[in-house]
């Protein structure tokens, strides 16, 4: 078997340019429900830039450098900003069905991109080597350890949570939200509910 | 499109859209926000609290933990897993422990790592410290206990005066001056490195000096922030900062009295919200739950443009639309 055929074969099969960057779009998509998932991605691109550059300059440049500083605060407010759309994106695609006529795996992708994000901005505060660090990592670490893996994911471990928060964990939110990203334009988004004496899924 | 989407939108209109353009200008639009948010709202950064700042300002609390990690009444000294085999905080669920089952991964002795082994260090070039330790080692365990006890039970009465611990003269035997040098090594600023100490040039594992601050000294402080467990712990941050809020869930149950006075709070939180979570993401194939959105009836609202030009489509007065439908019908 010829596994570059069959991943062309596949790809000619199921993924169409069209669907991918489609120029039209349901007219039902015209409406700011549909805005909170690009919002989210939006925030998702500041937070990655802003993380390389802190990266870059060092774990400890932003608590000495105005600059760093502020880098540092762009950062944490597109987590918020993050987090803010992520969850309204969940709540409005739940209310909409949106797992409906084979979207279940667009579904699931989505809730594991919202839980790892939170790994990954758990792991973003106790790499601040700041007071909220420190406590945030003692208290974690008996929850940690309760479930067995405190010797594997020591949160008191400054150099083990730095890197899962800038390699590790955002490399894995990358690729899930890539794939939901995929799986949206591969599928389209959701058909409303069928309206009152309509034909349709439930 | 592809025959698959254009029979799926079947009698849907069409309208021009431009995801390229509608993502530039969020990025956009979130730059700006965040932007304004960092310049006017800045970010926390409450600087790290240090064992020197704990043995300066504080030089009783300081002794106190020194001296229970000394004799082993700290709680990480009896701790369990991944630290060593005690049992103090080792968690289940009904028969299962896997904080047991995972075992010893980081072992901790606090007497050599906090007290003994920083000694050490120190007594390479302080021959009074290097007696005092070579008498606490030579001596029977019983003898070390009632220096210790006679030490600490002075420690409860002890007054600071200017940067001294007043102590009554007492059985302290080489326990007092131990501790002397000890917080003379903290108010130095060398007892972390020599806690964290592990025998290589570089260093970024803080679990030692982490543990050594969170006996009293964090807890303390985090009292003043508002940040223990009963006051929503670790989703809160220092200042007026949202915190972690997507956390909130975890943190509620910590508020469950059932959940907060049970000696395998953490372990059961963690299983409540390992059933949550999975019910979240298998929701699609959950029956019953499933079909919540439609009895609900939210998404009536979401799309209440969709079921208006439905029902104008229906009404008898013919309607002109000027969007395309799937199939290519104008």
């Amino acid at each position: 078997m010829n596994l570059t055929g069959a991943l062309r074969q596949r790809l000619q099969r199921d993924v169409d340019i069209e669907d991918l960057l489609p120029d039209e779009l349901p007219a039902y998509v015209h409406s700011y429900v549909y805005l909170f998932g690009i919002a989210t991605v939006a925030s998702l691109v500041i937070l990655i830039a802003s993380g390389i550059w802190l990266a870059a300059a060092g774990p400890t440049w932003w608590h000495s450098s105005g600059l760093g500083h502020f880098i540092n605060s762009v950062h944490f407010w597109c987590v918020q900003a993050f987090f803010f759309f992520m969850v309204l994106h969940l709540w409005t695609a739940f209310f909409q069905g949106a797992w409906r006529d084979g979207r279940g795996a667009t579904w699931a992708v989505g809730v594991l991109c919202f839980l790892v994000g939170i790994g990954t901005a758990f792991t973003g505060y106790i790499s601040q080597q700041n007071f909220d660090a420190q406590w945030i990592a003692v208290q974690g670490k008996d929850a940690m350890n309760a479930i067995g893996v405190g010797a594997f994911f020591n949160v008191l471990n400054f150099g083990q949570m730095y890197g899962f928060h800038i390699v590790i964990l955002p490399v894995i939110v990358s690729m899930l939200v890539g794939l939901h990203l995929l799986l949206i334009r591969l599928h389209g988004v959701v058909r409303p509910y069928p309206a009152a004496g309509e034909e349709g899924t439930p | 499109m592809s025959p698959r989407q254009r029979d799926y939108y079947r009698g849907i209109t069409f309208a021009p859209y431009d995801l390229i353009k509608e993502g530039l200008i969020a990025l956009l639009v979130i730059a700006v926000l965040v932007c304004g948010l960092s310049a006017w709202l800045s970010s926390p950064d409450e600087p790290p609290l240090t064992i020197q700042h704990v043995a300066t300002t504080d030089p009783i609390t300081f002794l106190q933990t020194a001296l229970g990690e000394l004799n082993g009444t700290d709680s990480i000294s009896s701790y369990g897993p991944p630290y060593n085999s005690g049992s103090g905080s080792v968690q289940s669920l009904g028969p299962l422990s896997l904080q047991r089952l995972a075992g010893v991964h980081i072992p901790i002795d606090t007497v050599r790592d906090d007290v003994l082994g920083p000694l050490t260090m120190v007594a390479q070039g302080d021959a009074r410290v290097a007696t005092a330790l070579a008498t606490f080692e030579r001596a029977t365990p019983a003898r070390q206990a009632a220096w210790e006890a006679a030490f600490g039970t002075a420690l409860a009465k002890a007054r600071v005066r200017g940067a001294a611990v007043g102590l009554p003269p007492g059985p302290y035997g080489p326990v007092a001056s131990m501790m002397t040098a000890l917080l003379n090594l903290g108010r130095a600023g060398l007892l972390e490195p020599a806690i964290d100490h592990s025998g290589r040039i570089y260093s970024t594992d803080n679990t030692r000096s982490l543990l050594f601050l969170q006996a009293s000294a964090l807890p303390a402080l985090a009292q003043q922030y508002h940040l223990v467990g009963s006051q929503w712990g670790m989703m809160n941050e220092t200042g007026n900062y949202p915190g972690q809020a997507w956390l909130w869930l975890y943190t509620f149950w910590y508020q469950v009295p059932a959940y907060a006075s049970s000696p395998n709070a953490d372990v059961l939180v963690w299983a409540t919200m390992a059933v949550l979570s999975l019910a979240l993401l298998l929701l699609p194939w959950i029956p019953g739950l499933n079909r919540l959105p439609r009895l609900l009836g939210v998404y009536r609202l979401i799309w209440r443009d969709y079921y208006r030009s439905k029902s104008a489509a229906q009404a008898p007065i013919p309607q002109h639309s000027s969007g395309v439908t799937a199939g290519g019908q104008k």
